[in-house]
């Protein structure tokens, strides 16, 4: 406290700082640059330094960020934030056959919440996600385990990972419907499986069923589990393993105390990717389960297409509030944002 | 770094199985698409094979009932190329600014996090409805452009941020010591290190863009792009034709692949050789 009723030095605030980090740049630099590039210089002059502070001074660093995020921040409000609020404005009109009537109404809702086949769908789709989930994440953890600590050749590890991602490049409805001349009655599975005397007769739950819907999910969204995964793992400094096992910690409990720790980052970005994605699906239910099974947002596109937007925006509030729900719980369990914006 | 020949442990053995499994996951459905594509002209699109031939390609091309895949292509592609230049300034400029806090910081990332996991339907459905209100027509290079930045643009920054996270600063602090204005700072020194990230989100954002259909399918107008294309086709006919559009796309995605491959390998061999020199 006696500190603060002392007369301020002559300096303000601002500038003391700038120089003091300019002294340690200084020292860096000479540290660095003794001997080998400048010895007749020992302290590089100043005044380029100075030039940079005076020229800075004139621009707040948060408005040099808002430039270059403003692009980003507008189109996102206006493409993104904006229909979002539309729809839930119009998830209160009311509608007939005609057309749609600005109301303030809450009957979408209550249609909307007491059909029992809102309920049915929320748990077939539900039922989906967390199976998808958990095969995504046990085979891209483990492919990008593989790629980040087995594979040392730089090279190699390139082009396993386009290897992975290669069929990411083909259209995702032809890599939806290239299973169906696999898995069909008379498919290649099957008579493969006919061939090596296997079965006797070809199976027919392969096709049109849950289980092509989870083969078809799994097919196309393991990769959006490897990318994340793989990224938080390759920061990992494998000394780390070395150090842990060195210890005397079993295979499981480095897994447990040390790899899974510094990469929840990576698994909770890819798990809202897969659930998100399998929650948002309507093509591959539609096409996969041979109408057997129902998403949310196949009910609420045959809605769009009735043109009854009123209850379509209801039926997507909830929707949207449930995905978000959902998200916000897995980014409390680790907080995304610290370790990915530093 | 020890050769493969290094004792392993069996962890390895077991993840590598697994890995070639996955690989062959992956690829088998997708080699009986390209081998079906080749069916004979009286074949369809299960097994047997009734011959080989050609005709699907030539569907795809001739004038006709398939007369809209050329066009449709073309109009992806353009749609695609403008959503990759446009991702690519905007969230290479967003994940700049990102790496310092600034009021709003907090706002804008999980503005970004939903607009990455809104349902994509939902998305399309809500411009549809804007564009709708405001009494305009929507169009490939209005709404169904914006639909997509909404995807695109998440996606670039948050590779963005993971190219950031290991890009060493005191490059920059070297540049603004030796004299460089921001502008140099940013020409000569940021972007030329960011390159190998930035070509990411450019193929990236082209492929998500050039893929996209749910978000596209309401805000396109009357001009369908190719997954709108073949997602009619599969609705109204199936025929080996949708297999040979699978083969061909693989195929151009193959040399894409390839040439960027090219390019950065050049590009890391020129760094290294400048490195030796230095």
């Amino acid at each position: 406290m006696t500190f603060l009723t002392k007369p301020l030095p002559r300096l303000r605030a601002g500038e003391v700082e700038a120089q003091s980090a300019e002294g340690e740049d200084d020292r860096v630099g000479t540290q660095q640059g003794d001997g080998a590039c400048r010895p007749d210089h020992p302290h590089p002059p100043l005044r380029g330094d100075f030039s940079r502070a005076q020229r800075g001074r004139g621009f707040q660093p948060w408005l040099v960020s808002w430039l270059q995020v403003g692009p980003l921040a507008l189109i996102l409000c206006v493409l993104f934030a904006a229909p979002t609020v539309l729809f839930l404005v119009v998830s209160f009109f009311d509608y007939d056959r005609v057309g749609i009537y600005p109301a303030f109404i809450m009957d979408n809702y209550r249609d909307l919440l007491t059909t029992p086949a809102t309920l049915r769908v929320y748990i077939s789709s539900l039922k989906f996600a967390v199976i998808v989930w958990a095969i995504t994440l046990f085979l891209g953890f483990n492919i990008a385990w593989f790629l980040i600590f087995h594979i040392r050749n730089s090279i190699t590890r390139t082009i396993l990972f386009l290897l992975c991602a290669i069929p990411f490049w083909t259209s995702g409805i032809i890599r939806t419907i290239a299973w169906i001349p696999f898995l069909g009655r008379n498919g290649a599975f099957n008579q493969i499986l006919l061939d090596l005397h296997i079965t006797s007769k070809p199976l027919t739950f392969l096709l049109f069923s849950d289980f092509a819907v989870i083969i078809t999910y799994v097919h196309l969204f393991t990769l959006l589990m490897v990318g994340p995964i793989a990224n938080s793992l390759s920061k990992i400094d494998p000394a780390l393993l070395e150090a842990a096992r060195d210890a005397g910690a079993s295979r499981f409990r480095t897994m447990v105390d040390v790899v899974i720790p510094l990469s929840k980052t990576g698994i909770v970005l890819g798990s809202i990717l897969v659930f998100t994605q399998v929650m948002g699906d309507y093509f591959v239910v539609k096409t996969m389960s041979g109408g057997q099974s129902a998403s949310i947002v196949s009910m609420l596109s045959t809605q769009i297409q009735a043109m009854e937007y009123p209850p379509a925006s209801a039926n997507a509030m909830v929707l949207v509030g449930f995905v978000a729900i959902m998200v916000a719980g897995m980014m409390f369990v680790v907080d995304v944002r610290k370790e990915l914006v530093k | 770094m020890s050769g493969p020949s290094a004792d392993r442990p069996w962890t390895f053995y077991v993840l590598g199985a697994l890995f070639g499994a996955w690989l062959l996951f992956l690829y088998g459905p997708m080699v009986v698409i390209y081998v079906l594509s080749f069916q004979g002209p009286n074949g369809g699109v299960t097994f047997p094979m009734v011959g080989t031939s050609l005709t699907w390609f030539r569907d795809i091309i001739r004038p006709g009932q398939m007369a809209n895949i050329p066009v449709a292509f073309g109009r992806s592609i353009g749609l695609a190329a403008l959503v990759s230049a446009l991702t690519v300034v905007i969230s290479v400029a967003a994940g700049l600014g990102f790496r310092r806090r600034f009021p709003g910081s907090g706002v804008l990332f999980y503005l970004a996090v939903a607009s990455l996991v809104m349902p994509s339907l939902l998305v399309g459905f809500g411009i549809g409805l804007g564009f709708q209100v405001l009494g305009l027509h929507p169009g490939l290079f209005t709404s169904a452009l914006g639909a997509q930045l909404t995807w695109t643009l998440p996606f670039g920054l948050f590779t963005m941020f993971a190219v950031v996270s290991r890009f060493n600063r005191s490059y920059e602090e070297a540049a603004n010591d030796l004299g460089a204005t921001a502008f140099q700072r940013l020409i000569h020194v940021t972007l030329p290190i960011l390159l190998p990230g930035i070509i990411g989100i450019a193929m990236g954002a082209f492929t998500l863009s050039y893929d996209e259909y749910a978000r596209t399918t309401l805000t396109i107008g009357a001009r369908n792009t190719l997954p709108l294309e073949i997602y009619a086709l599969i609705s109204s006919a199936t025929s080996p034709t949708l297999f040979a559009i699978g083969t061909l796309t693989t195929t151009v995605s193959f040399l894409l692949i390839g040439v960027t491959l090219v390019v950065v390998f050049r590009m890391q061999r020129r760094r290294a050789a400048v490195v030796v020199k230095g």
